[in-house]
């Protein structure tokens, strides 16, 4: 049987690759200074989607990402892997939405995609760190959902064979069609980007980023038209504003503190740029942090 | 995260060279491929910008796949059994990872499969992958093949194989014997054709085959019976999913270990003409070779800059008598040569593969139509720089390999003698460079006739001619004086009219060829860009006067006569 997926996938700041910008001096991350990134847990969500795409033939895989005009390299990352098309919920609207906005916002347009079997998404997103959004679409769209997924064993007769990744073990599970399912970064690694794919979909754009092309690809967009990539308003996907954003998010951020490591062993710098740089990278070579 | 072909600012420079807007033009031929093929380029901006795209893949991969899988491919190496083989597990992945990128085929037509790039951009792959890994090189280079077959196989031939390549299939060049290494006329394994079965039988030994169980070989066989030199020999194509062919052994290597080298015993192998009989050697193998000779220099240039960045990270870091090593002038000067040859050897690289795309994709061109008077002067002019570039660029960067490699080690002192650095891989892997696809007294035997025929002077005068900044006037000034002890010990060589006096000498006239024309390059190059390239223009040009007055000197102050005492008696 084809299959009808659509990946959740979440453009993140590398907070993997951190300089001494990464913090502003009120706490908060520097978002400007940290490269944008596609979240590695999506990575393995979407590899396992394309290897469903690969058994089944016929299938086709649908990027859904939530973010800013430049979050449309997202969807491009992904069709340079074999995915088939994208969609980006854009709108200042959707600005400052914690998980539960979030996760509305994503399950209206799932909403208005309508015909899927299946739903995958990264267990959770580098920035965040909270797991949540996964299940709560799950939970806004009435479907069950499987958690922690390490490998899709196989899906036949409506059904969904995952094993999962838990803290102690392995778990194998099944599940019914339509169904929502996370991915854990054990999973098998993204494939890489292709080289035939890169050259047919490096032009795909987004109406907004069409206006601001310096390069007139007119034609290109006519003779071509899966370059054109859809970009969805809170309006387009009929969702109340109200729950959007920052006005549909209950999470208040209080206080934010720096937490300070117990060391057993220290070392002693002189304050300079250099030196700071020095540790960071000595630290992110030896996995302390990243 | 690094990505080597962001990370090393020769690859754009070479890349965007004026002459590239032609070659893509031949490549592309009006861009016609647009309305056919949905990946292929609207003009050359998107080309080239598309050349970059694919280039930041491979390099990626190189960084994230292939080196760090390398250390365990060198130390696991491939295994045979029951006549087949089975590569390292890092190698597999390293195959399955360039097969999903879409990283095979990468210069054929895209009506097979292939990308239809130049051979510049295909080149730069092959630089990066053997900076990751110089063994994976092999196995992955072997697409090359491809290009002979879609030279001289016939379009049902193209059709039926270059599809598989450009899906992943690898493929093998069988060309030695025990008896035929350097000396391929003595090439003795015997096909025989079968009125019956309308095909081709192969019968015989094989060895020293890189990659031997492939999927598709390319084989010279011996087809006139009763011959003994290289007219009797054609070349044939052995697909694996006929059988016939087995591995007996494999060698065990000095380096290069991820890559099987297989010794072949056919049995009564089916295989099919590939081109016209009696043509395998002369015509065939040579073209084969020509190309493979690029993919060599590909190779060593890559080892080049590997064994620089590991010899320079050491001298760094490695603190003696209270500073880093890199602070005394004996390491330092090793470590900006190192630089200089990994530079001069990539500036010849990419300036032998522009020749050859030019005369490659007019040479394709000329399959369709008949071309013009000027296209056929075009084609004819730089065939022949090709063919004067390809042996001493091969001959001087292999070299210039295992020279870096050797420095890496000195740098890490009895650190680099341990299995615990990359530098001891680099320099096992370095060594096979200047021997196999012709050793460097081979490539030389090919370039010196472009030192007697003037086809190297020729082009130092064109380089000499072009215009530098004038703060680079002293550095032409060198080149010049260089330039003039050249052509004076040439001349020199030559007067008495001796041929083994002549091919005494040979080294160090294309030697010092070399240095004049990789000197030219890298002032090209710091013209071009001061920042990236003037470093090792200024010591590439310093260190290349020195070792052509050392050839002059030996030269003008050498008497015939003295031959006598090197002679083995």
């Amino acid at each position: 049987m084809s299959l009808k997926i659509i990946v959740l996938a979440k453009q993140v700041p590398d907070t993997r690759n951190v300089g001494k910008d990464a913090m502003k001096a009120d706490g908060t991350v520097n978002r400007a200074a940290l490269p944008a990134i596609f979240n590695p847990e999506d990575l393995n969500a979407l590899e396992q989607a394309l290897q469903l795409k690969d058994e089944h033939p016929g299938s086709t895989v649908t990027l859904l990402t939530m973010g800013p005009a430049r979050a449309a390299e997202i969807i491009r990352e992904g069709l340079y892997r074999g995915a088939d098309g994208g969609y980006l919920l854009t709108d200042r609207a959707f600005a400052g939405a914690d998980t539960l906005a979030t996760s509305y916002a994503i399950s209206m347009a799932i909403r208005k995609i309508k015909d899927y079997d299946l739903i995958i998404c990264g267990r959770q997103a580098i920035d965040g760190d909270t797991a949540q959004v996964g299940p709560q679409v799950a939970e806004k769209l009435g479907l069950s959902q499987i958690t922690y997924a390490e490998n899709i064993l196989q899906v036949k007769d409506g059904k969904i064979t995952v094993k999962r990744r838990l803290e102690r073990g392995v778990e194998t599970v099944e599940g019914k069609l339509p169904i929502v399912i996370t991915v854990n970064g054990s999973a098998a690694d993204c494939r890489p980007r292709n080289a035939k794919y890169i050259q047919q979909y490096k032009h795909a754009k987004t109406v907004t980023e069409k206006q601001e092309a310096t390069v007139d690809y007119t034609e290109l967009f006519s003779n071509r038209p899966y370059l054109n990539l859809t970009e969805w308003s809170v309006a387009d996907v009929q969702a109340d504003v109200e729950q959007c954003g920052l006005s549909g998010s209950p999470t208040k951020v209080k206080k934010i503190e720096n937490v300070i490591f117990q060391a057993k062993e220290s070392k002693t710098f002189e304050p300079t740029d250099h030196n700071i740089d020095e540790l960071m990278k000595e630290l992110i070579l030896n996995h302390t942090i990243g | 995260m690094a990505n080597y072909f962001l990370d090393t600012p020769g690859f754009k420079h070479h890349l965007h060279h004026p002459l590239m807007k032609r070659i893509v033009e031949l490549k592309e031929r009006n861009y016609a491929d647009k309305d056919e093929f949905d990946y292929a380029p609207y003009d050359f901006e998107d080309a080239m910008d598309s050349y970059e795209k694919v280039l930041e893949i491979v390099g990626e991969i190189c960084d994230e796949i292939i080196a760090p899988n390398a250390e365990g491919v060198d130390q696991e190496g491939p295994k045979v059994k029951d006549g087949r083989v089975s590569y390292a597990s890092g190698t597999q992945q390293n195959l399955d990872t360039v097969r999903k990128a879409g990283l095979m085929g990468i210069s054929m037509p895209r009506r097979y499969g292939g990308l239809n790039f130049p051979i510049t951009p295909y080149i730069m792959a092959a630089d990066m992958v053997s900076r990751a890994d110089a063994g994976f090189e092999n196995l992955w280079g072997l697409q090359d093949c491809a290009e002979t077959l879609y030279e001289f196989g016939n379009e049902d031939q193209r059709k039926r194989y270059i599809p598989r390549v450009c899906g992943g299939e690898t493929m093998s060049m069988d060309l030695t014997e025990p008896d035929a290494g350097s000396d391929l006329q003595s090439v003795m394994l015997k096909a025989t054709y079968s009125e019956k079965d309308d095909c081709w039988y192969l019968n015989g030994v094989k060895r020293f085959i890189t990659n031997g169980d492939s999927d598709i070989h390319l084989v010279l066989a011996r087809s006139e019976e009763g011959t003994r030199d290289g007219r009797g020999l054609s070349m044939f194509i052995y697909d694996k999913r006929n059988g016939g062919v087995n591995v007996r052994r494999i060698e065990n290597k000095m380096g290069i270990k991820g890559s099987p080298t297989c010794e072949l015993v056919y049995k009564n192998a089916k295989a099919e003409l590939c081109g016209e009989r009696k043509l395998g050697l002369i015509k065939y193998v040579m073209a084969l070779m020509n190309g493979a000779r690029l993919g060599i220099m590909a190779q060593a240039v890559g080892l080049c800059e590997a064994a620089y960045r590991e010899g320079y990270a050491y001298a760094l870091e490695r603190k003696q008598f209270g500073k880093a090593i890199i602070e005394f002038p004996a390491v330092y000067e090793m470590v900006a040569l190192m630089r200089a040859k990994t530079d001069a050897s990539r500036t010849m690289l990419y300036e032998t593969s522009r020749f050859v795309d030019v005369y490659k994709a007019l040479e394709d061109i000329s399959r369709d139509r008949k071309l013009e008077p000027e296209e056929r002067q075009e084609m004819k002019k730089y065939s022949k720089l090709a063919d004067a570039f390809t042996p001493l660029g091969k001959g001087m960067t292999t070299e210039y390999a295992n020279q870096n490699a050797y420095d890496a080690i000195q740098i890490h002192g009895g650190s680099g003698f341990m299995k615990d650095y990359a530098c001891e891989r680099l320099y096992r892997d370095a060594r096979i460079t200047n021997i196999y696809e012709g050793t460097t007294q081979l490539q030389v035997v090919a370039a010196i006739r472009h030192v007697t025929t003037g086809t190297y002077l020729t082009q130092i005068r064109e380089y000499e001619a072009l215009d530098y900044k004038p703060e680079l006037e002293p550095l032409r000034q060198k080149l010049i004086e260089m330039t003039s002890r050249y052509d004076e010990i040439v001349g020199l060589v030559m007067d008495p009219k001796d041929s083994e006096y002549l091919d005494f000498h040979a080294r160090r006239l294309v030697e010092t060829a070399g240095h004049c024309i990789m000197g030219y390059l890298l002032l090209q190059d710091a013209n071009k860009d001061e920042v990236n390239f003037r470093r090792s223009a200024e010591v590439y040009i310093t260190y290349g006067q020195a070792e052509v007055n050392k050839h002059y000197s030996y030269i003008t102050t050498f008497d015939p006569k003295d031959i006598g005492y090197f002679k083995h008696s």
